[in-house]
């Protein structure tokens, strides 16, 4: 045995000096050098797959914000505005002739509505900033513009004088749809999401809740609740087009619920978000230890009282953090709100669910297929705010979580 | 008990909540559906009048013209739209489906012409396409060198198919089968053709039953060559500023936004301008069109002025809003006729539709 050692041990000496160590732990095994590089191959795949998929992110949010920042900013032009009888009616004789062609159709447009609204500016003559038509703006961002020359030169002269500038884009935000590029804006969209998604969780929120409640605490494991079950994960996976044909088909042809608005997109959307509010209340309810429970029929309460004020309070984190979810998913779909009408041309902001309304992802939908230059950046812009308002969500959503969870 | 109660009172709201919305009869908004070609024109007037009338902006939505008239002819109800908008006429299928539905009293407009453009990058060469050109590269089933029988379109390259085009790989980037834009195509380049063309018809001619579709011949290659791109146009335009090689097919109006990008090849010798496009002379162009259901008219007051709005000189005329983002405007006398006959709510019958 040490005879067969020794030889071994010279043999390694003739080697190199570092295999000599290693034959002297006896637990040496020759293979280790190679386990532990497959080891670090495999961490760098997985890093590698990680990295990959945040370049694409990286990509995509760059390529977004590069579009979509000019559109926060407008151009406004200051020249003299004349208010009077003859300019009401013919808005264009309000501003000189030379700059017709410069200034937005939509702001001429408002003119006898300023008036109206202050009744002062009647027989004056102003001098304001005004906006301009998208072909300047684009101009004034640097991007391609068509602009006949005369007009370029008034242009030139304007900006150089420092009365054509960039301002804070707040049409953005106060305005609905246009077909006026410089005009349009994501407000009606915003409202139109946010009624959408107040009748999604008003429905979805509740049935839920109740229907998780019911099979986690009242339903017993048999064959019926197991299908139920299936049904549910199934749901879940079910491409969203089908609820919007679902919608069609129940709520508006049966029920005549106005077509396009919040209230049957919300109901729609509350059929897709519906099996995730349930899987995740079901999990939330489940992750209750059982001890409480217990418990609490120890002292005589009633199912009730378990459910309502030891078991639900117990889960309410996880159940938030599942709708939220949810809702965010709701918030981005567009599949199903294309059947049921609400991808349209609708401008003004709905005062009610009962009103036609669009909501922000058809927006951008629509403005991605708009002919004009100036949409490409106000998509953008409209993916950046969808996206923030996901993000914000998303960020409450884990929030949440971690101010309420216990950990038992 | 508790889950009885909820259950209940589940059912009683969604039967109030129903009573309630059918309640809702006379309409101030007015709906429109249909084309998506028709759209941005139709949609501009909307807008225009909501800002300048005391009316709410109507609902424009984007189905298709196909769609756009099975909703129209659905009913007289007040749910159904008030106006439906084509990029080609009524067929007379749809007329009849509107008659046996009851909506009998429609009134056609003609609002102006859409072009089809066939561009291709701005820094190629200028190309000059016939219509022939373009059939000879999109069918799949193309007359042989002999010009006796048909073959499976050998084409791969323009030179191939005319010696006098360049050396280039064809590839056309263009409509999908859903699209009106590709009805229109199908329609003036490829039907108008074939059903003059002897190589065609007289295999209809042999089985009328078994060879219909060579009475008007209209079957697009699927070798890859010809790519259905989407109902979005800007996706075409992007791929064409990507893609030197490549031609696209698609709405005049992305093409006038987009000329630092894109040029517009001729078709028999004539490249798409508003003035070849008016005249007829740029050969691929199609009507635009919107019906309304006068039934309505009482129950929607705004519809009346919407319609005058829409064919007003300042909208369709050749210096009007909507020219501006790529409509072409008809020739004045027939422009002129089309309003008088809209004022009027002439009755759309029939015989209107079976005459060409």
């Amino acid at each position: 045995m040490s005879s067969l050692m020794k030889k071994t041990n010279l043999n390694s000496k003739l080697n190199s000096s570092n295999k000599k160590t290693e034959v002297e732990n006896p637990f040496y095994d020759p293979s280790l050098q190679k386990r532990h590089a497959h080891a670090r191959r495999f961490k760098y795949f997985t890093m590698g797959s990680i990295i990959f998929a945040i370049s694409f992110l990286v990509f995509f949010l760059g390529d977004m914000i590069v579009k979509g920042m000019p559109a926060f900013q407008q151009s406004y032009m200051l020249i003299d505005v004349t208010y009077n009888e003859k300019t009401i009616d013919s808005t264009r004789k309000a501003i000189d002739k030379k700059y017709r062609r410069i200034v937005s159709r939509a702001w001429l447009r408002d003119i006898p509505a300023m008036v109206e609204q202050d009744p002062s500016l009647m027989n004056t003559t102003q001098t304001s900033w005004v906006l301009v038509n998208h072909q300047v703006d684009q101009y004034m961002k640097g991007h391609y513009y068509k602009i006949k020359d005369k007009y370029l030169q008034t242009i030139k002269e304007k900006q150089a004088a420092g009365e054509l500038e960039l301002h804070f884009n707040t049409i953005f935000f106060t305005q609905g749809d246009s077909k006026i590029p410089e005009n349009s804006g994501i407000k009606s969209a915003i409202i139109g999401s946010i009624l959408t998604l107040i009748v999604t969780m008003v429905v979805a929120f509740p049935l839920g809740v109740m229907t998780a409640v019911y099979l986690e605490e009242f339903a017993h494991d048999n064959y019926w609740t197991q299908f139920i079950e299936v049904n549910i994960n199934n749901l879940a996976a079910i491409p969203s087009i089908l609820f919007g044909l679902l919608g069609l088909a129940v709520f508006i042809n049966l029920f005549g619920v106005p077509r396009s608005s919040p209230l049957v997109g919300g109901l729609t959307l509350a059929l897709m978000t519906l099996p995730i509010v349930i899987v995740s209340a079901r999990a939330a309810l489940r992750s209750v230890p059982d001890s409480i429970r217990q418990a609490g029929y120890g002292l005589g309460l009633t199912k009730i009282q378990v459910v309502q004020d030891h078991v639900l309070p117990l889960a309410f984190p996880g159940i938030m953090t599942g709708s939220i979810i949810g809702l965010s998913q709701a918030m981005g779909e567009t599949a199903p709100l294309i059947i049921i009408g609400m991808i349209a041309f609708i401008p003004d902001s709905p005062d009610s669910i009962f009103q036609a309304a669009t909501v922000m992802p058809a927006q951008i939908f629509t403005w991605a297929g708009m002919p004009e230059r100036a949409y490409v950046e106000r998509t953008a812009a409209g993916i950046m705010v969808l996206l923030s308002i996901l993000i914000s969500l998303n960020a409450l959503a884990i929030y949440l979580r971690k101010k309420f969870e216990v950990n038992w | 008990m508790m889950l009885n109660k909820s259950a209940l009172s589940l059912i009683a709201t969604t039967a109030i909540l129903a009573s309630t919305i059918n309640m809702a009869q006379a309409r101030d908004q007015i709906r429109i559906v249909g084309s998506s070609t028709v759209y941005p024109f139709s949609s501009s007037v909307a807008e225009e009048f909501g800002a300048t009338s005391k009316s709410p902006t109507p609902v424009v939505e984007s189905t298709g013209s196909g769609g756009g008239m099975k909703l129209f002819c659905k009913g007289n109800g007040m749910d159904t739209p008030d106006i439906t908008n084509a990029s080609r006429r009524m067929k007379t299928k749809e007329f009849k489906m509107c008659t046996k539905n009851g909506v009998t009293d429609i009134t056609e407009a003609v609002i102006g012409f859409d072009g089809i453009a066939i561009a291709q990058n701005k820094k190629n060469k200028a190309l000059a396409l016939t219509k022939m050109h373009l059939l000879l590269a999109v069918a799949e089933e193309v007359p042989s060198k002999d010009g006796k029988s048909l073959v499976k379109n050998p084409y791969k390259r323009w030179n191939q198919i005319d010696a006098g085009l360049p050396d280039r790989e064809i590839t056309i980037y263009g409509p999908p089968t859903s699209s009106g834009t590709r009805d229109a195509f199908e329609d003036m380049i490829m039907k108008g053709q074939t059903k003059k063309m002897d190589v065609y018809t007289s295999l209809y001619k042999k089985d009328k039953v078994k060879n219909k579709g060579y009475k008007k011949y209209h079957k697009v290659r699927q070798d890859g060559v010809y790519i259905p791109s989407g109902e979005n146009d800007n996706l075409i335009v992007q791929k064409l500023s990507k893609n030197p090689a490549a031609i696209g097919i698609f709405g005049y109006s992305f093409l006038v936004e987009n000329d630092d990008k894109i040029s517009a090849a001729t078709v028999n010798g004539f490249k798409p301008t508003p003035e070849t496009i008016s005249s007829g002379k740029y050969p691929i162009s199609r009507s635009l069109f919107f019906y309304t259901k006068n039934s309505h008219r009482k129950e929607v007051p705004a519809m009346a002025k919407y319609v005058a709005l829409f064919m007003k000189e300042d909208m369709i005329g050749p210096d009007g809003i909507l020219t501006e983002i790529g409509l072409i405007a008809l020739p004045d006398e027939r422009r002129n006729a089309i309003r008088a006959s809209v004022e009027k709510y002439t009755k759309l019958t029939l015989d209107d539709l079976s005459k060409k």
